[in-house]
């Protein structure tokens, strides 16, 4: 699927960039935009080893564990494949509270941790596990309580409330969230097995 | 507005609490942190192939200017539906690139004013849900899953329910049609 993607975001592109006489601008982007994707990742690189660094402190702490045992009740219903008190819990327990604070970017080395450890159960390597997809469709879905972002640039243009997009946003993702886990069931059932 | 002050605190607080509860704990937090940190280096180094060979496809599609003829297909169903067709380029760049879609909130919200319709569906678009195809070759690449069955439709349908959810909260809530 990845690879099929992949091949058509760029045959697209191209294809349609040469009919529509905008080749100039893609033939300047496959030349200069790597140098942007590196900046992109060289700022992501201190930020991912702080929070990993911070993450292991409250690993050590038995922090990490903590907030999943206190997640757990949930976490049999979306989970029922991952056994309990699995490594992997306590990964997905901390990534998704950490995008509920809208901290993004944070939380991606939480995240990473979580599909690896959660490839630990799973029994076909390059395959998605069911696990995996649920907690991925959860990540997708953007579980935000605040989003920090938004409201910056909201305050920035002098809304008369910047915060008032809260409650939409947070009433939002909870049924964006809902419906998500909803599909990610019935396509489980309908295909997955 | 206080609300923008109380999103400035959560990280240091979270910081802060961490290092106490782990103190308390009395964890060697510096050495703790340290074997923490390398792993986060490795973490990152390994998701560059992943993350480039996306940035460069995506770049290309958006900078290829089709989305501009898709809206073009799209436009009598958003006419039917009375959405803003303002919006319709974010929600389409919604689920493939989270930068682009900032920016076109950004956009919008400079355009129309962050207390418009518009400007405030684009608020509630980009705060409401994640990028998904991000999401999805940054994670599973990460650890060579090939397969990724059904979770992009899962994602992309996500996503619509995300637009449409957005529309009619902004329209309830604030009582703009």
């Amino acid at each position: 699927m990845m690879n099929k993607l992949w091949a058509f975001f760029i045959i697209i592109g191209i294809t349609f960039a040469i009919f529509s006489g905008n080749i100039d601008i893609i033939n300047k982007e496959i030349i200069e935009y790597p140098n942007e994707i590196f900046n992109i990742f060289i700022s992501m690189v201190p930020l991912m080893v702080i929070w990993s660094g911070i993450m292991n402190i409250a690993k050590d702490a038995g922090l990490l564990n903590k907030i999943s045992k206190f997640m757990s009740p949930l976490f049999k219903i979306i989970f029922p494949d991952i056994p309990k008190g699995h490594e992997s819990l306590d990964y997905i327990a901390s990534n998704l509270t950490i995008n509920m604070l809208g901290i993004h970017n944070a939380s991606t080395p939480f995240g990473l941790k979580a599909m690896k450890s959660l490839n630990e159960l799973n029994k076909n390597k390059e395959e998605a596990s069911r696990s995996m997809i649920t907690f991925l469709v959860l990540n997708t879905s953007g579980v935000t309580i605040i989003a920090t972002d938004i409201l910056a640039i909201r305050s920035m243009y002098n809304a008369t409330n910047p915060t008032d997009i809260l409650l939409v946003t947070i009433i939002g993702t909870i049924i964006t969230t809902f419906v998500a886990l909803i599909l990610d069931r019935i396509f489980y059932y309908f295909k997955g097995r | 507005m206080n609300l923008v002050k109380i999103g400035n605190l959560i990280i240091p607080i979270v910081v802060l609490l961490i290092i106490i509860y782990a103190l308390r704990k009395k964890v060697k937090i510096y050495d703790s942190f340290i074997i923490g940190a390398k792993e986060g280096l490795e973490l990152a180094i390994s998701v560059l192939p992943y993350l480039v060979a996306m940035l460069f496809a995506t770049n290309i599609l958006l900078k290829s200017n089709i989305l501009n003829y898709v809206f073009d297909i799209f436009s009598p169903v958003i006419d039917f539906f009375k959405i803003p067709k303002e919006i319709l380029p974010m929600a389409l760049v919604r689920s493939i690139s989270g930068n682009a879609s900032f920016a076109v909130m950004v956009d919008l919200i400079k355009n129309f004013g962050p207390d418009s319709y518009i400007g405030r569906i684009a608020s509630a678009i980009q705060g409401s849900t994640d990028t998904t195809i991000y999401v999805l070759s940054l994670y599973f690449g990460s650890i060579g899953i090939k397969k990724i069955k059904y979770s992009l439709w899962v994602g992309l349908l996500t996503d619509l329910t995300c637009l449409i959810v957005s529309i009619i909260l902004v329209s309830f809530v604030f009582g703009n049609f």
